[in-house]
């Protein structure tokens, strides 16, 4: 493969890690609020509101039955509108929060939800208000399941970068569809397909070692 | 002075339910109460086709500042929401619940969360976070309610000492056994100094030995610190080795409370009852219960049963039967304990000698005001 091909790899690397980097920063920015909500705003809960909750919920699930690709496009004037332009790497970050932050905070609700209610309860007992109750007990108590899905959200992202390539959006997943699928070539296709694993591997297996790490629920002595 | 003035304003405030207070529960009599009910109701309405639930009806009674309360009932019977109200997690439907002088029923928000620092709280099931250590567990009231660091971890080394787990500062729950996890259970709801420590059957999921230990340390947190202490439990044992006062629930009522050896030696209601039971049995062995026959056989014996109550009562009671009836006398079984001091049990009795000695018998145990009843006879 000459060094031209191998320097279309690393550039396309970066664009793929910048999308995914800034757009799960920003995904998590939303969707940890978003989801604690979503765990704790029904009926009889720490921030009971139930009619937010369910109208946030219609919200959260429409745009994660959205296809991705669809959204990308449908999106395209509230994109030029934040990003300046709907092409290339920076624009692709729109589409992507938008489809991080729900797929997120619906998995922070579920880790959130695996936090043991007697511990809202003793918090409470002892004069703790919502917001230390939410700081200090669910999230300390909810960061193993919040890491794993922290790591579920960055891999999914992986996925929908390769996908914004077809709006101009740059990446690995723009890069195989060029040069691997229209241009046959095979190899850089091949090329492509083993850095996505080799990043998903590896950010599967960081997302594992932090979360066990912070797990003292079953420690090993 | 100031707690004198509110009780004055109290006592005009409720009027003449202070008489009914005091004919309830003696500990109601101490003007200076820690924890009072006064006419509490709490109802939870229909939800989602459940119907609606009478939790508690009626409540009216007083726990004394720094006594141990035993607050015994059956599942369902109310403790739970009774437990509920005293922390403000509820509000009563009807009545108030005074606590440390001031009407936790209608403290909302910052107040409430105030009050609630002066009441400390351990659970069954201990309720620590797996993602602390012991120390950290019970720095957590202290965080919430601001301290210092410094101070809060000068406060957790005199509590994990006070608790008697000092070397596990740095472990976490899962490294811990249940006595221990209990221990920083305890440590955690004495933090911040409460003057109520609330026991929601802390022990119910401890062995025996370790019950007992548990139990000790509350006792001496009681007397060293002075702290109140209210037992909610289902078991009379619990109620029995710590607890002074006594208040029995059932269906959401208060059907007995008073001192512990009273309302045990003297049990009122069939659920009062029940509880007695448990600790000194009220059912024969079965050998010699399937041996009971409802006629006299000829040289066999009657069958009866003496209550033992009060301190001492029967210590020589066999002795002294058998020596001033000149009866040889069968005990066929017994079982006696103690209970707020006081002897409490029974002792099952074969009296031979046919219908004369039987009379003979029961008018000599009346005459020392001991109750008996004839069970049968055997052969």
């Amino acid at each position: 493969m000459s060094p031209e091909l191998i320097n279309l790899i690393i550039q396309a690397t970066g664009e793929s890690l910048y999308m995914v980097g800034i757009a799960a920063l920003l995904g998590t920015a939303f969707g940890l609020p978003l989801g604690v909500f979503l765990a704790t705003s029904r009926k009889r809960e720490l921030f009971a509101a139930p009619a937010i909750n369910r109208v946030l919920g219609i919200v959260v699930n429409a745009t994660r039955s959205t296809p991705f690709i669809i959204l990308v496009v449908a999106i395209i004037p509230f994109t030029r509108l934040i990003a300046g332009t709907s092409i290339g790497s920076t624009a692709a970050i729109v589409p992507l929060v938008i489809a991080s932050t729900p797929f997120i905070a619906r998995l922070v609700e579920a880790a959130i939800r695996e936090v043991d209610g007697g511990l809202i309860e003793t918090a409470s007992s002892f004069g703790a208000s919502p917001i230390q109750i939410v700081l200090k007990v669910l999230i300390p108590e909810a960061l193993p399941g919040l890491l794993l899905a922290l790591t579920l959200a960055v891999v999914s992202l992986l996925g929908y970068s390769a996908m914004v390539g077809a709006v101009g959006g740059g990446g690995l997943g723009d890069l195989g569809i060029r040069y691997g699928y229209q241009r046959f070539m095979p190899e850089m296709m091949l090329a492509v397909v083993v850095v996505l694993i080799a990043l998903v591997q590896l950010v599967q297996s960081a997302g594992d070692y932090l979360a066990r790490r912070v797990n003292r629920r079953l420690r090993q002595r | 002075m100031k707690a004198a003035s509110m009780n004055a304003h109290q006592s005009l405030a409720i009027g003449q339910k202070i008489d009914r207070l005091e004919a309830i529960s003696p500990a109601a009599r101490n003007a200076d109460a820690m924890v009072r009910f006064e006419g509490v109701s709490k109802i939870y309405p229909a939800y989602r086709g459940k119907p609606g639930v009478n939790a508690l009806q009626d409540i009216d009674f007083a726990i004394a500042r720094g006594s141990i309360t035993g607050v015994i009932g059956r599942s369902g019977a109310g403790k739970s929401s009774l437990v509920r109200l005293i922390n403000g997690l509820e509000k009563p439907t009807t009545g108030r619940v005074i606590v440390d002088d001031s009407d936790i029923s209608v403290l909302a928000g910052r107040e409430l969360r105030l009050a609630q620092r002066s009441i400390g709280m351990i659970f069954q099931h201990f309720n620590l976070l797996s993602s602390r250590t012991a120390a950290d567990n019970i720095a957590l009231p202290l965080e919430i309610a601001g301290w210092a660091k410094a101070d809060i971890k000068a406060r957790v080394a005199d509590l994990l000492a006070l608790v008697g787990i000092a070397d596990k500062h740095d472990r976490y729950p899962s490294e811990l056994s249940g006595g221990q996890k209990q221990r920083v259970g305890i440590a955690r709801a004495l933090a911040t100094r409460p003057s109520v420590l609330l026991s929601d059957e802390a022990t119910s999921a401890l062995d025996p030995q370790t019950t007992r230990a548990i139990l000790d340390l509350l006792a001496n947190i009681n007397r060293e610190l002075g702290v109140t202490i209210v037992l909610i439990t289902h078991e009379m044992s619990v109620v029995r080795q710590l607890a002074k006062e006594v208040v029995v629930l059932d269906a959401g009522h208060v059907v007995e409370s008073g001192h512990v050896a009273d309302i045990f030696t003297h049990p009122k209601h069939p659920i009062t009852q029940s509880f007695l039971a448990e600790v000194i049995g009220d059912s024969l062995p079965v050998s010699l219960a399937s041996r009971i026959v409802s006629e006299p056989t000829a040289g066999g014996q009657a069958v009866i049963r003496v209550q033992v109550r009060g301190a001492g009562a029967g210590d020589t009671v066999v002795a002294r039967l058998a020596r001033e009836l000149g009866l040889d006398m069968a005990l066929l079984s017994a079982r006696i304990d103690e209970i707020g001091g006081q002897h409490v049990g029974s002792l099952t009795l074969g009296i031979p000698g046919g219908e004369d000695a039987v009379t003979r018998t029961l008018a000599w145990l009346s005459q020392y005001q001991l109750s008996a009843e004839r069970l049968g006879y055997v052969a």
